[in-house]
This record gives structure tokens, sequence and C-alpha cells, in this order.
């Protein structure tokens, strides 16, 4: 079912969708930018269409509402424990189809990944129900196209096009059809949006030999790279944490133990009691992530991690291209072929 | 011809006299040192046209056009017009050049414009002020830089206006990866410390540079809406006592700022030394002879200090002192003696 809203009719139905849900979308941060009055585009809570950002992609994203920063899981005195509470009221995520196929690759680490389930992660994951934003136009460093990720057909509420300052919506879910219904939105014949193709492409070789461990195209890294982690912190797929344990200081008996995110590019994170570290050299860290995003995740599940957002390669300090590296690995695999 | 020239009113008229004879220089003041192509076109033709065709770039980011004709100036002065205009500088006379030359060029480094680490628009504020204070012939030197780095050496100027933000931090957003605290560490002072897996800042230490703002990687840390900024106070260089000017606020608003520089203005008019060379004084060594309290009676009139805003108790400067002595092999650590 398709329908054309205007602005206000829009907030009408997000204004009801607010009654049952929160609603969780991506967010133009003024002045929150790295630099003097530059701006972010962040996930937050929103009540209205003029807080969510439809028109840049954001900086951050979506996943940290399934996977906070910083998530305290329980606190701890003496002989009691008791977990965290949690907002379990029910939440719409707006996000694009790269997010979406990103929640797939969240869900296969969190959910299906062996026998054991993160229950935490189970916990605010069944609340999540989602709104695809349509994509009319390509960003800056995606390649959706080439990662198979530009469309999505499933899994949503509604898709929304922001077109024009009008929204184009598809419903799917008919339990919607009267909120839409009563916004006195027009009927219309409306399909998500999506890209067909990018300004950039890569090709994921088939087959990736280890012997590309051993190449030289990473020891430009070594340099190059200055371990900030910010390009595993604002992708969509990485899900590695690491865990602390604060002991409060006024009562040592008592504190609480969180899980952080963490990045397999910064220091400390191949770290192992006595101090060895197995991937010191940024060369090593960037061979890692890039092997996990294109090669070892595909070798257990069938399929690639990396779902070409470029988010990655629009925050790079160092101006160092995910995408690039990918096509590297290609012409460095189909070197040893030949 | 008879070469009778009032060379007074050339140098207030921003024209160096010039060693040789009959030739002077044109100084192009260039607020902030930003200049439009247009006007550095202009400079151009003035060099070709009236000067020997070379330019010198000032020490405060100017222009001087050598070698041109005593006679020339009025020509010189039309020319310059376009300048003027497009640099918003005030003036009196349309075509008759600068009205003033005493008060400097308002120095500035390339601030937030372009550089990661401004925590202000130095250009914007260094064009602000030169509209504020200009023309005026008194000798004022100030310089804003845009971060605590100090890149555009405002220690050296009467007023130095340096940048400062105030990190904000959100432990929700913080996953304890410590670059801020390497960061702050490795190239800023050490203010923050790690507590628990979280980031404490040190607020008497931190100088409020916003390296931990540039180097986290997940906007834990984010700048504060509010640009402050450090006022040093009264540096200089020079034959007699040269130093490095003191600070005499932290985390002050661009208003007080410029309220003080402003006041400064009718405190030189009550202080300053009609019989000193060419009726010129630094006014460090005005303030040398009246007492800082005195100074501050007339700078901080009617300024209204935003609470976050510190001010220095006491303010004491040192550097040399040239006119005490000039001794060298006297001086505690005695290289000289291996020669003795």
């Amino acid at each position: 079912m398709g329908y054309t809203l205007t602005r206000s009719e829009f907030d009408q139905v997000l204004e009801g969708l607010s009654e049952k849900y929160r609603l969780y979308a991506p967010v133009l941060k003024k002045g929150q930018g790295r630099f003097t009055d530059t701006d972010v585009v962040i996930y937050d809570f929103v009540y209205s269409s003029s807080e969510i950002e439809f028109e840049k992609k954001s900086d951050y994203s979506f996943k940290e509402i399934l996977t906070p920063l910083s998530q305290t899981l329980f606190f701890f005195t003496e002989n009691v424990i008791k977990e965290a509470d949690i907002d379990d009221s029910e939440a719409v995520v707006f996000l694009r189809s790269c997010d979406m196929h990103a929640l797939k690759r969240l869900d296969q680490i969190y959910l299906h990944n062996g026998s054991h389930v993160d229950s935490f992660y189970k916990k605010i994951r069944d609340k999540l129900h989602f709104v695809l934003i349509g994509c009319t136009s390509s960003f800056q460093d995606c390649f959706c196209v080439s990662m198979g990720t530009n469309r999505t057909e499933d899994g949503y509420l509604f898709s929304v096009n922001y077109v024009d300052g009008h929204y184009d919506v598809d419903l799917k879910d008919a339990s919607l059809e009267e909120l839409f219904a009563d916004s006195g939105a027009a009927a219309g014949d409306v399909t998500a949006a999506y890209v067909t193709e990018n300004e950039v492409e890569v090709h994921v070789p088939e087959e990736i030999p280890n012997s590309v461990i051993g190449s030289d195209l990473w020891k430009e890294y070594d340099k190059r790279c200055v371990a900030c982690g910010r390009c595993n912190l604002v992708c969509p797929t990485c899900s590695c944490f690491t865990m602390q344990d604060a002991y409060y200081t006024d009562n040592g008996k008592v504190g609480e133990r969180r899980r952080v995110g963490a990045s397999c590019m910064i220091d400390g994170y191949s770290t192992v009691a006595g101090g060895g570290e197995y991937r010191k050299k940024h060369g090593e860290r960037m061979r890692f992530k890039t092997l996990h995003k294109i090669s070892d995740f595909r070798k257990r599940y069938g399929y690639d991690m990396c779902v070409g957002c470029g988010r990655c390669d629009d925050v790079c300090p160092e101006y160092i291209s995910f995408s690039n590296i990918i096509n590297k690995v290609d012409a460095a695999v189909k070197e040893g072929e030949s | 011809m008879i070469r009778d020239y009032d060379m007074k009113d050339y140098k207030r008229n921003a024209f160096r006299q010039s060693k040789h004879r009959g030739e002077i220089a044109s100084r192009v003041r260039v607020p902030g040192g930003r200049i439009d192509a247009e006007s550095l076109m202009r400079v151009v033709e003035i060099a070709e046209k009236y000067g020997d065709g070379t330019v010198n770039l000032t020490n405060r980011q100017g222009f001087e056009i050598p070698h041109i004709r005593i006679e020339d100036r009025d020509k010189v002065n039309e020319e310059l017009q376009l300048i003027i205009e497009n640099t918003g500088v005030n003036q009196g006379e349309p075509g008759e050049g600068y009205p003033a030359s005493g008060t400097r060029n308002v120095v500035a480094c390339p601030g937030q414009d372009l550089c990661p680490f401004g925590c202000y628009d130095t250009k914007e504020l260094a064009q602000k002020i030169d509209k504020m204070i200009f023309p005026n012939n008194h000798h004022v030197k100030i310089a804003c830089t845009g971060c605590s780095n100090d890149c555009a050496h405002v220690r050296l100027n009467d007023f130095g206006i340096i940048g400062q933000t105030e990190p904000q931090y959100d432990p929700n957003r913080c996953i304890g990866c410590e670059q801020c605290v390497k960061y702050c560490s490795k190239r800023s002072v050490g203010a923050l410390s790690v507590v628990n897996g979280k980031i404490v800042r040190d607020t008497n230490k931190c100088i409020g540079c916003g390296v931990c703002v540039n180097y986290c990687p997940t906007r834990a840390w984010t700048r504060s809406k509010e640009h402050y900024f450090r006022l040093e106070l009264m540096g200089r260089t020079g034959k007699k006592n040269p130093r490095l000017g003191e600070d005499f606020l932290k985390w002050a608003d661009e208003e007080s700022i410029c309220k003080i520089i402003k006041n400064t203005y009718d405190y030189l008019d009550a202080y300053l030394d009609m019989a000193a060379v060419e009726s010129k004084e630094h006014i460090g060594y005005i303030i040398d002879r009246t007492g800082v309290e005195e100074y501050l009676k007339y700078a901080m009139k009617d300024v209204e200090l935003g609470p976050k805003c510190e001010m220095a108790g006491r303010i004491y400067w040192g550097g040399k002192r040239y006119d005490q002595t000039n001794e060298l092999r006297k001086s505690m650590f005695r290289f000289s003696d291996r020669e003795e």
C-alpha cells in the first residue's frame, strides 16, 4: 500500500507511532562534529520528522541501540548481582538498506553464532521494528551495489522516500493502515527507492587464499594507519566488545560490569595476559579487519560481513579507503593466480 | 622641483619613509591576513606601476610595496581604494588611502576555517576587531590564534587572543580506548586520567585546546557550544624589555575581550607620554609606569565576565631587562669559564 504524505501528515503518523514506540533515527547534531562548528549525524530518539536527517548518510550507524558503546550489564555487591534495567519499550529504527543488511550480520553474530544466544542483545533486539529509508541517490564512498546490499525487500514496517519535501511511503505492515489513512495521506504508487549504481565499485574475490596474508599490500598501512579505530566504531557490522569491571571508588565492595565497544585497530585489542600483543603493526591490524569483513566471516556464514556503506572511508583521518583495499586484495589474488 | 613633504602625514597615511631619498613604501592593511584575489592583483599592479615590481610580505600579514616615488602617493592611494573597500577597512575620505597606521594590522592564524584544531573563526574576529579599533594612531598590537598551539605567536602582542573549547564528556559514548588520555599527554598538557574505565578531566589543568575532541573516535568528547578565549596581556619584542604576554583571563567571552581592547584606547588617551619619541609608546611600558591596577580601572570598565571566566589575581611580567644588564659572562651558568 503506497502513500504520499506532506510533512504535517508524516508528523501525524510519527506522533501516532510514538504512542506505542520510541523512534530511533539519524539526527544531525549541530556543533557536535569533531571540528569547531561542524555537525555530525548520530542516531538518537526523535518525535517528529524535522528531527530526522533524511538527506545525509549518518556518520555513525544504528547499531548503537543494539550494541551500546557502553552498556552496564549488571551491578554487583558482595553476594548479590542485579542485572541492569533496560528500557524495554518497543522501538522503531529508521535505517537505510545497507544497515538493514548490517542488522542481519549483527543478528548472526549475537543470536545465530553457535549454541549461545547473547541475552543482553536479544532483550533489546526483540523490541525493535524497522522503517526503511529509501536511497534516492548514492552518497560519497558508498559501494552497496557491489556488496549486494543496495536493496531490501522485507523486514520493515514501511519504507519512506524523502523526495522534494514530501514523504513517499510503501506500507508493509497492515496494522498501520489505519494510522496512515487517518493522517489524510494520499494513496499512491510507491516502492522503496534504491540505488542501482555507486561511483565506487569493488570486486570481492570469490576465494581468498591464505597467501594474501603474507602479501606486501598490508605494509603500506604500517605507516599510513594511525590505529584510531574510527573505521570500526562507525561500521554497522563491527560487533566486538570488551569488558570493564568498575569497583566504585568510595566503596570497593560495590560495582558494575560493563561491556564497551572494542576495535581491532586500536592498541590493546590483541594484548594478552603477560603483555604479549599479536598484531602490533597497523598493517597487520588492517589485514585482520579486512579479511574478517570479506573472507573469514563468509567462510563461516556464507556471505560477506561488509555491507559497503563506506562510513569507514568517510571517517578515516588518513584518507585510507577500505573499498580500495578490497580492490587491492582482488588484484593481489588475481596476480597470484596468473 | 622643490621637495617639501610632511613625512608625519605620510606615515599616518600608512607610507613608510624609506632610507632611499625620494622613496616611500605603501603598507597595505590585511586584517586577519586574508585577502581576496582581486585585491591581491591590485597589490601586484601597484608594485609594477609605481614600485620596482617587488612586494614585501610583512611580519603582521600585510603587504609593503617598496620603492614608490614620494610624489606618486596620491595615485597610489587612488589605486589602494579597491583594496580598502574589499578588505572592509574603515576609512575617512575615499581615495585618500589609509587614515592611520599606529594600530597595527590584526594578525590571525588560519583558525577554524582550515585548521582542525582551530577553536573559533580567527579571521572573522580579526576583521571585527579591526573594524572596532581602526583608524587609530596608538601603537597597539593584537593577534588572534585558534588554539593553545599559538601558531600566530600572540604572546608577542599587547593582546593575544587564544581560542578555547570546553570539552563536553558523554560517558555513555565512551569505550575507554584512552586515545584522549594519550594525545592530551603527548600533544597537550596531560589533563586527563582514567578512573574505572571512564575519563576524568582535571578542570584546572585543562587548557581547552580540544585535542581530546579531535582524537575521540566515538564523539564521547564534543566541543562546548560557547567559544571561549584566553587573553594574554602585554607581550612585546623590542630593545629594552622583550617579554611574553602573561595570562590575564581564561574561559572569557568574545564580547568582554573586545570591550577590554576598546577600553584600552581610553587608557592610552589618558596616560600616553606625549613627550615620547614620535608620541609613541608601547602600552606595556605605560602600564609599567602606572601600575596594572590603574590600567585595569580603564580596561575593565563595563566589562561583565561570564560565569566560567577566571581572571588572574596578580600579573607580573618577566622577560629580558637589557636596560639593566646585557652581561652574558657573569650569568649564572658560566660556559665562558672554560675559556678563562
